[in-house]
């Protein structure tokens, strides 16, 4: 892991409301790597979303990203100016969120909104840019590009949207793409060929992703390594096949518990008891030891740290090294 | 999974049902062309089974399911329920027969009425039909809400103060109020986390067992209908395309969609890197559909009769129904089974 394409360094984001700070974010590191492909996974209010936003700079008031660093190809983006960050993003650094028709403006057509990313980073004329427009257009699996860029957004089906959003996304050939649930609101059939689009292409071009998800079928599917989030902390983080074969964190395996599986028959599904915390008023100790079947004493008093208790292999939890 | 449903009673049976919604073109020269949401489904449900509808989004699960929960009326064909034809009923018989139907929908957060307390809301169909009042209708909702795993300490709080799970469960004690014969389930886990949707699944099972009920389960998450159903209906843009039982649908699929979308399913298992099956293209405008088989369009088997004939809905004999000209013969669960490294 010597030349590693993002660096997230003790990362912490807080959004202030009525009742005080809410750490939404709270002290994640994590690296990605060229062509590799890292999975955020994790619950609604687990913080996935807050991450990636940190990264890219758009935590908006209230929230505001405290402490940490974002280093991309070594540069720290969270003190670069405004208009040094533009450089990066949507050109070497760019982001698909999860729905494409409110991430799209409605009154500008795909042609247009395409070729504005590429003018802003490249210097071509109109022209080029709206013929390299069709070309990703092309490159996305859209065949009649050539009209679709005369479109607006409202003309196109969901899983077309998400397609011209990958396609900015990828125009200026991005080393890094953050891809923010970028399938939850498609059909199956076409999440399947979003997903091996955004693989052929992380494998093409190298392209590092970061893939935010709550499907562990995605994760399974798509990602080299995996970063369970859990209450705005990381509880656990291991390569893909290490995560399904031997998850460490009791939460991991409550998730794993939870999800039907097509190969495997089973009467009841082993459930987590209980839901998500508040982050406004977060237990003691280990923030899941309320919903945990493990849970001793000692996890209502002390907060567990992230340990490396096997090789590669991290989890924020004392009893990780028993072999739940 | 009751042990009931071998009795095969049929309790539903849905018979050529039809759902076409007008769209309105032009101005002045008015033409009359429909949205086919739901063109002739057939089925039958048996007493104490869990049928699950499953499709992706415009392909009629949903409208289907608000026809036979009465919440909206069909364009032609005809539902019969517990023996009555619904559509022959009078103002009184239909109240009598709404007790034995309940549905739970999708979205916990639209479904409740946010200026109803928990109390008024499970109560309300007790009181509409005239099951309780006073004192006991104060201990049924208690045991109601008790039955979903809620308590007294939730009776009289709003809406706006549950999560999505706690919700949900308030809107299955609304459902069970009436003792219930069938409960149409609309995706009603689809809004909520993983480990939340467990707990409801789990409890809908529970409940099952324990008050014989017959559910209806629409959703369009393969494995979550595998998981609580027991016969399987498979609908593409308004009909039905193949019914089996889960383990007939999952390890012999015949229809060619049905192997796409089960295809498509990411597999939790990082091991195991299918060649999956992509359907190119995505769903024909409703308002427009493709001759012959509507599926044609999409299929990788597709011949040129296809494209000419409507193929019709066939039993192969065994209760496995597929309308394809070609339907596929193949057996993928030990393909699957093969790859499987034991796990924890």
């Amino acid at each position: 892991m010597t030349s590693s394409l993002l660096e997230v360094k003790q990362l912490k984001t807080i959004f202030s409301s009525e009742n005080g700070d809410v750490p939404a974010v709270n002290d994640i590191s994590f690296t990605v790597n060229p062509g590799e492909t890292v999975a955020i996974v994790g619950e609604s209010g687990c913080g996935k979303s807050a991450t990636s936003l940190s990264i890219m700079g758009l935590i908006t008031d209230p929230g505001k990203v405290i402490a940490g660093e974002v280093l991309f190809e070594g540069s720290d983006l969270l003190s670069l100016s405004k208009k040094k960050l533009n450089r990066y993003r949507g050109n070497k650094m760019s982001m698909i969120f999860q729905e494409p028709m409110t991430s799209l403006n409605p009154v500008f057509t795909i042609g247009n909104q395409i070729s504005e990313v590429i003018r802003k980073h490249q210097r071509v004329d109109k022209e080029t840019a709206i013929k390299k427009s069709v070309e990703m257009l092309e490159r996305v699996g859209i065949s009649n590009a050539s009209k679709v860029i005369k479109q607006f957004p409202h003309q196109l089906s969901g899983g077309m949207r998400q397609r011209v959003m990958i396609a900015i996304a990828l125009a200026c050939m991005p080393k890094l793409l953050i891809a923010d649930e970028p399938t939850t609101a498609l059909d199956v059939t076409i999440q399947a060929q979003i997903l091996d689009l955004i693989k052929h292409l992380s494998e093409q071009q190298n392209t590092g992703v970061l893939l935010i998800t709550h499907d562990l079928g995605v994760v399974a599917e798509m990602a080299d390594r995996v970063i369970v989030m859990y209450a705005g902390e990381i509880v656990e983080e291991t390569t893909v096949e290490e995560l399904f074969d031997n998850p460490k964190h009791p939460y991991t395996m409550g998730l794993l518990g939870s999800t039907p599986r097509l190969e495997v028959e089973q009467e009841m599904l082993e459930a987590i008891p209980g839901v998500v915390p508040d982050l406004t008023e977060m237990p003691s100790g280990c923030p899941f030891h309320p919903r945990c079947k493990y849970a001793i004493e000692a996890c209502k008093l002390e907060k567990p740290a992230l340990i490396e208790d096997f090789p590669d292999h991290f989890a924020r939890c004392i009893r990780a090294k028993e072999g739940l | 999974m009751s042990e009931n449903h071998q009795d095969g009673v049929p309790i539903l049976k849905v018979s050529a049902l039809k759902k076409h919604f007008p769209i309105k073109k032009g101005f002045l020269k008015k033409k009359d062309q429909f949205f086919k949401a739901v063109d002739g489904v057939s089925f039958e449900v048996k007493a104490g089974e869990t049928f699950g509808v499953v499709g992706e989004s415009g392909c009629g699960k949903t409208t289907t399911g608000l026809m036979i929960a009465e919440l909206l009326e069909q364009t032609s064909g005809d539902i019969w329920f517990d023996g009555r034809d619904l559509s022959r009923l009078n103002e009184h018989e239909r109240r009598v027969v709404r007790k034995d139907l309940q549905i739970i929908f999708q979205d916990p957060f639209s479904s409740l009425n946010p200026r109803m307390k928990v109390f008024d809301i499970v109560a309300e169909p007790l009181i509409v039909h005239g099951m309780a009042s006073g004192k006991k209708l104060k201990e049924d909702v208690l045991n109601l809400l008790e039955e979903v795993g809620l308590g007294k300490q939730h009776l009289d709080r709003f809406p706006h103060e549950f999560s999505g799970g706690q919700r949900q469960r308030i809107g299955i004690a609304r459902a069970l109020a009436l003792k219930p014969k069938l409960i149409v389930c609309d995706e009603p886990v689809s809004a909520l986390d993983v480990s939340v949707q467990a707990q409801i699944l789990n409890l809908l099972k529970t409940l099952q067992k324990k008050y014989n009920l017959t559910y209806i389960f629409i959703a369009h998450g393969l494995p979550t209908v595998k998981h609580i159903s027991d016969r399987i209906a498979v609908m593409y843009m308004g009909e039905i395309v193949e019914i089996a039982t889960k383990d007939a649908l999952f390890d012999n699929m015949k229809h060619p969609y049905t192997e796409a979308l089960l295809s498509a399913i990411p597999v939790m298992n990082p091991h195991q890197k299918t060649d999956r099956i992509i359907l190119e293209g995505e769903l024909p405008n409703p308002a427009n559909q493709p001759s012959g088989c509507k599926f044609h369009t999409r299929c990788p088997y597709a011949q040129s009769v296809c494209k000419q004939n409507v193929p019709k809905l066939q039993n192969d004999g065994e209760g496995h129904y597929v309308a394809c000209h070609f339907p596929l013969n193949k057996n993928i669960s030990q393909a699957l089974n093969q790859e499987q490294p034991a796990r924890r």
